[in-house]
């Protein structure tokens, strides 16, 4: 798997980098500062509204965009779709960042970030004390857990760097490494499609358990799945993109023959998506509120066309092989997604008559300079480690 | 209480000569005023009509109906109904309370029509039955929509009194034999003030006429044409069981220990959450606890459509917005605000990255044909 990819090489640091890091170093400072004064003034959450854009956008949204790791493993390796191997490293590495800065974003998020290690040892030292039928610990452990597997499942790429290394033990460890990693790869990617599969559909759990405080539109037992399938369809769209902006950037293949055809898969689960979304409200008799014409309904239409829109786009066959157009079909359904989250976790939440919420400046700021860090390591990793097939463009014979 | 005294029975004219002073007079066109909401001087300038001989006229239709909005209406007090139909407006038409009958009302009608073209007021009371060409309804060998229709074309305002003429009520429910319908719905292209209610809170009805006969307008209405003053709520908004509500007690039986102990009847079916109407707050006849919840028992949901005969009793509603949190916004604490460099930063951000993301995919979309070509 690995012979094909090549690191990109030359600098980490050019002008446009520079920027970006400038902005991750802004986050980052504003992070100490949260930690300084605390949540109440650096952010806009109060007593109704306890998760705001760091837990809708950052986790919720975050780890869906970081789902394209889990896409892929599904495709090429439960639905054994070979071809599509050159896609999958660098997919896991968005899933690695997406979800490392997810639970960056958690840490800073709680109240008591200290006490996150006791969450994997069962609560020590209160052992068995846990309600193991919460899916926020669900949640938890899963991401957890699912951080480390994605990074042994880059791993390869480091040791293959790091196996020529002329440092003696680090050649030797890395070696050896590999050899072990290549070997167990079966289970780690078979945890690596089991662990999304659960969190992502506990994160559709979470906001069911306010109970009557979720409107109606979204407060729906098919919640769960509704957020797998769509987690899944943003999986391949921020393949899709992430692929293009690289192969602009690094001056790569651009695979667009073989995005088209992960382009038709979302475009089917978009559909499926779009039908169960529209069946549960029929069966639930909630296909009314709809057409109320309050900020609800308005909020489910836009969310609805910003799917149905790379729906449609997607099924043309030939247009598809436009990159261009394939990355603006991409970008609605990573906005559609987004939508989604957004209004299950803030828009639909109804805490109270007089409780309101919006971010403050600072915390939208430490949200970008977070998505600037990940931007960073992504730059700084394509081009010390082979991630990236390499340029020779003969990815379709492979 | 500054009751005036008042002689039942007789005009304002002969009140006068009897004793009834200007002082009385006032008050009682005051009391009625305040009673029903009206701003301050509303009973001066009332009382100023009244003695100049300009007491609106009324026409009051009668359809199929059960004759209990105009009972409850008999029950006032603040102004009392002798006062009202003596002092403040003409009743010229009004089939059980009027002394003519046979030819002899009908021909009233049609004087008082004439006499009081576009001024007078047209309360309609019951359902109109439109199955059959109307025939389930005939006044002199006549249907109800052609009287409806005759009358309602030289009103100055119309008011539909009770569920029935608001909407068709008990006669339209399912299978709804005789097509019965409300006012508004034959009256399409008129303003119908409706005032719905099984029956109607006769102070909801007094506050719209009296509102009319003083000022000569109408109050803002709602999108189903009922006063926003008295339909503007839901029952659940100002329930006086609604603290039981909050904290999660309900009766669970009709006579268990909750019921007794008085606590919110969602449960044993009440429509309170979805029904707009003033019953917890303006008491029916000044008798306190005169209304379903009042007596322990669900509310109905009598004043709307989509309730009353359309669901059972006993079945509860959807709430779909519950004001219940876990936790109330303290007093005087912050409770979130929306930051306008918050707001804008938000904004830019947004557009900024889908700006970029269409720039970009120009790019990529003209290499791609840079490729084939």
């Amino acid at each position: 798997m690995s012979d094909r990819a090549e690191a990109v090489g030359g600098p980490i640091l050019t002008k446009a980098t520079r920027w970006i890091l400038w902005i991750g170093i802004v986050g980052i400072a504003l992070i100490l500062w949260r930690f300084g004064v605390g949540l109440g003034r650096s952010t806009g959450l109060n007593d109704g509204y306890a998760w705001g854009l760091w837990i809708s956008f950052d986790v919720v949204t975050g780890t869906a965009l970081g789902c394209g790791g889990f896409a892929m493993a599904l495709l090429v390796y439960i639905f054994n779709k070979g071809k599509y191997h050159p896609l999958v490293r660098p997919a896991i590495l968005t899933s690695a960042l997406g979800y490392s800065m997810a639970g960056l974003a958690i840490a800073i998020d709680v109240g008591r970030p200290w006490h996150v290690w006791r969450i994997p040892l069962g609560g020590f030292p209160d052992m068995g004390k846990y309600n193991w039928n919460s899916a926020l610990l669900e949640v938890a452990l899963c991401v957890m857990a699912y951080i480390i597997v994605l990074w042994i499942e880059l791993s390869p790429a480091f040791f293959e760097k790091w196996k020529d290394s002329p440092k003696e033990g680090l050649a030797n460890f890395s070696r050896k490494a590999y050899g072990i990693v290549n070997k167990s790869l079966i289970w780690i990617i078979a945890l690596g499609v089991l662990l999304p599969t659960m969190h992502q559909s506990s994160l559709g759990a979470l906001m069911l358990l306010s109970g009557p405080r979720l409107h109606n539109l979204w407060n729906s037992p098919f919640a769960p799945l509704l957020f797998l399938i769509s987690c899944i369809a943003m999986g391949y769209a921020v393949v899709v993109m992430e692929s293009a902006l690289a192969s602009r950037f690094f001056n790569r293949p651009s695979h667009t023959s073989m995005l088209a055809s992960i382009g038709k898969v979302a475009a089917y689960i978009i559909w499926g998506y779009l039908v169960l979304r529209l069946v549960d409200l029929v069966l639930r008799g909630r296909l009314g509120l709809m057409f109320q014409f309050n900020v609800y309904s308005l909020m489910f239409w836009i969310e609805i066309i910003c799917f149905a829109v790379p729906a449609v786009m997607l099924m043309n066959a030939k247009k598809r092989q436009d990159l261009g157009y394939l990355f603006r079909a991409a970008m609605m359904l990573v906005l559609a997604g987004t939508l989604y989250r957004f209004d299950t976790y803030l828009v639909a939440f109804m805490p109270g008559e007089n409780f309101s919420y919006f971010p403050t400046v600072p915390e939208i700021f430490v949200t970008i300079g977070i998505v600037a860090i990940e931007i960073m390591l992504y730059v700084a990793l394509v081009t010390i480690f082979p991630i990236l097939a390499g340029r020779p463009t003969t990815a379709e014979a492979h | 209480m500054l009751l005036p005294r008042v002689v039942k029975g007789v005009s304002s004219k002969e009140m006068l000569n009897r004793g009834l002073d200007r002082r009385d007079f006032l008050k009682i066109c005051s009391i009625a005023a305040a009673a029903v909401g009206l701003p301050a001087g509303a009973g001066v300038k009332m009382a100023e009509a009244a003695m100049a001989g300009q007491k609106p006229s009324v026409i009051w239709l009668s359809f199929q109906e059960c004759t209990g909005c105009t009972e409850s209406l008999l029950r006032t007090r603040f102004p009392g109904f002798a006062e009202l139909i003596l002092d403040l407006i003409s009743l010229d038409y009004h089939e059980t309370l009027m002394v003519p009958s046979g030819h002899l009302a009908e021909k009233s009608r049609m004087e008082a029509m004439d006499a009081h073209k576009g001024k007078f007021i047209l309360v309609v009371e019951g359902s109109i039955p439109e199955k059959d060409g109307g025939i389930y309804c005939m006044i002199g060998g006549r249907t109800a929509i052609d009287i409806l229709k005759e009358t309602a074309e030289m009103a100055g305002a119309i008011v539909a009194i009770g569920s029935c003429s608001s909407w068709g009520g008990i006669p339209s429910a399912e299978p709804n034999p005789t097509g019965a319908t409300g006012a508004p719905m034959i009256l399409e292209d008129k303003t119908v003030v409706t005032i719905p209610g099984c029956p109607a809170n006769p102070y909801n009805f007094l506050g719209t006429v009296l509102q009319y006969a003083t000022f000569g307008t109408l109050p803002e209405l709602d999108e189903l044409a009922r006063p926003k003053w008295a339909y503007g709520r839901t029952i659940h908004e100002h329930c006086p069981r609604r603290a039981h509500f909050d904290a999660g007690r309900f009766v669970e039986q009709f006579g268990d220990e909750n019921h007794r102990l008085g606590y919110c009847l969602y449960k044993m079916g009440c429509k309170g959450p979805v029904t707009h109407a003033n019953c917890s707050v303006q008491a029916f006849g000044e008798v306190v606890d005169a209304w379903p919840i009042g007596l322990g028992h669900p509310c109905v949901g009598c004043t709307e459509q989509k309730v009353l005969w359309r669901t059972a009793i006993h079945e509860t509603v959807d709430i779909e917005r519950p004001t219940n949190p876990d936790t109330y916004p303290p007093i005087g604490a912050p409770q979130g605000k929306v930051g306008a460099v918050a707001t804008g930063v938000a904004g830019l951000v947004a557009g900024g990255l889908l700006g970029a993301g269409y720039a970009a995919s120009k790019k990529l979309g003209d290499e791609t044909e840079e490729e084939e070509g």
